[in-house]
């Protein structure tokens, strides 16, 4: 258990390492740099123009759905890494429990791809 | 060692809860996405403290994943405008605190009337092989693809249908896009494309 906590001690240096880096670098300039603040320099640069929309409007709906895939396969990969690890002790049962799975889940690929889900228009 | 250990406990705990309520205590949706982000990166800590090692790296890998889509989805469905997102505050909280009230009473009841059973430490303890040996990845392994193996496949069956649901939900092609069909463009041949004439002089076609 200490040795599992110890091989994460690299780790806790390189979030402080980091922490500090990055809370030095966003504390300097309030300290060092010259501030003459000015409404133009906070306005959206639009080549003369005024700004034309808010920045924070609706996204289209399919961002949502190409991110909703991704993470569907990001877990068939997850699920894949313990077998990986255990090949040996799944033994041949898990072997083709794992290969009904991938099967299951390429039903839905073989579903998207035909679908043209993957497509962008 | 002890110490230290207690020491990260009490961190990651604490930020867990802190971010947790300030999930839902901040005002724009956006900044309660991310201190969703920090509560989970703070749960893996847990995890890894725990010594559940590969649980710690799906929490990061999924649900941080997972929550990019939740941002994605706040920033699509609502219009982020704050002043109009709180206008009907008072005229909805009445059924908004009926439906907490009646959630309420459902865990209350839940929670109530839940029992351990007496063989819990024999049941948690028994078929974990000790960590020294076997490294978190590899027990989880031995056991999720042969003694859970309706569980798995139910998994990927709940997989396919996420898949398909969000196909079904969202997926609308536009009407009169050109597309790429390359089957098509290799299959042409000069005789569909390139027409000889024989044109007479001083006539035209």
């Amino acid at each position: 258990m200490n040795e599992l906590l110890g091989a994460y001690f690299p780790v806790i240096i390189f979030i402080a390492v980091a922490l500090v880096i990055g809370l030095a670098l966003m504390i300097a300039p309030f300290v060092v740099a010259v501030s003459r603040p000015d409404p133009e320099k906070l306005s959206a640069y639009e080549c003369g123009f005024k700004a034309f929309d808010d920045a924070r409007m609706k996204f289209d709906v399919r961002f949502y759905l190409v991110a909703l895939l991704f993470i569907i396969f990001d877990l068939e990969v997850a699920f894949l890494f313990p077998w990986a690890v255990a090949f040996k002790e799944a033994g041949v049962f898990g072997f083709w429990s794992v290969m009904v799975f991938l099967a299951i889940l390429t039903i839905g690929f073989i579903y998207e791809w035909r679908k043209g889900a993957l497509e962008w228009d | 060692m002890q110490i230290v250990t207690a020491l990260f406990f009490y961190l990651f705990a604490s930020i867990t809860v802190a971010a947790g309520f300030m999930v839902i205590a901040s005002r724009n949706p956006v900044h309660s996405v991310l201190f969703l982000i920090l509560a989970f990166v703070n749960s893996a800590g847990l995890f890894i403290l725990l010594g559940a090692e590969f649980l710690a790296m799906i929490l990061i890998v999924v649900y941080v994943g997972a929550v990019a889509v939740l941002f994605l989805f706040v920033v699509m469905m609502l219009d982020v405008d704050f002043a109009e997102l709180r206008a009907g505050f008072l005229r909805y909280l009445p059924v908004g605190a009926l439906i907490g009230v009646i959630l309420l009473i459902e865990l209350v009841l839940v929670v109530g009337s839940w029992t351990i059973t007496a063989d819990v430490s024999a049941r948690a303890t028994a078929p974990v092989p000790p960590l020294a040996n076997v490294t978190n990845t590899e027990a989880l392994g031995r056991i999720l693809y042969t003694k859970y193996v309706y569980f798995f496949e139910a998994a990927g069956m709940i997989l396919l249908v996420a898949m398909i649901g969000a196909i079904v939900l969202t997926l609308h092609h536009k009407e009169g896009v050109k597309r790429q069909s390359i089957p098509r463009q290799v299959g042409r041949r000069r005789e569909d494309g390139v027409e000889i004439k024989q044109v007479e002089t001083g006539k035209g076609i």
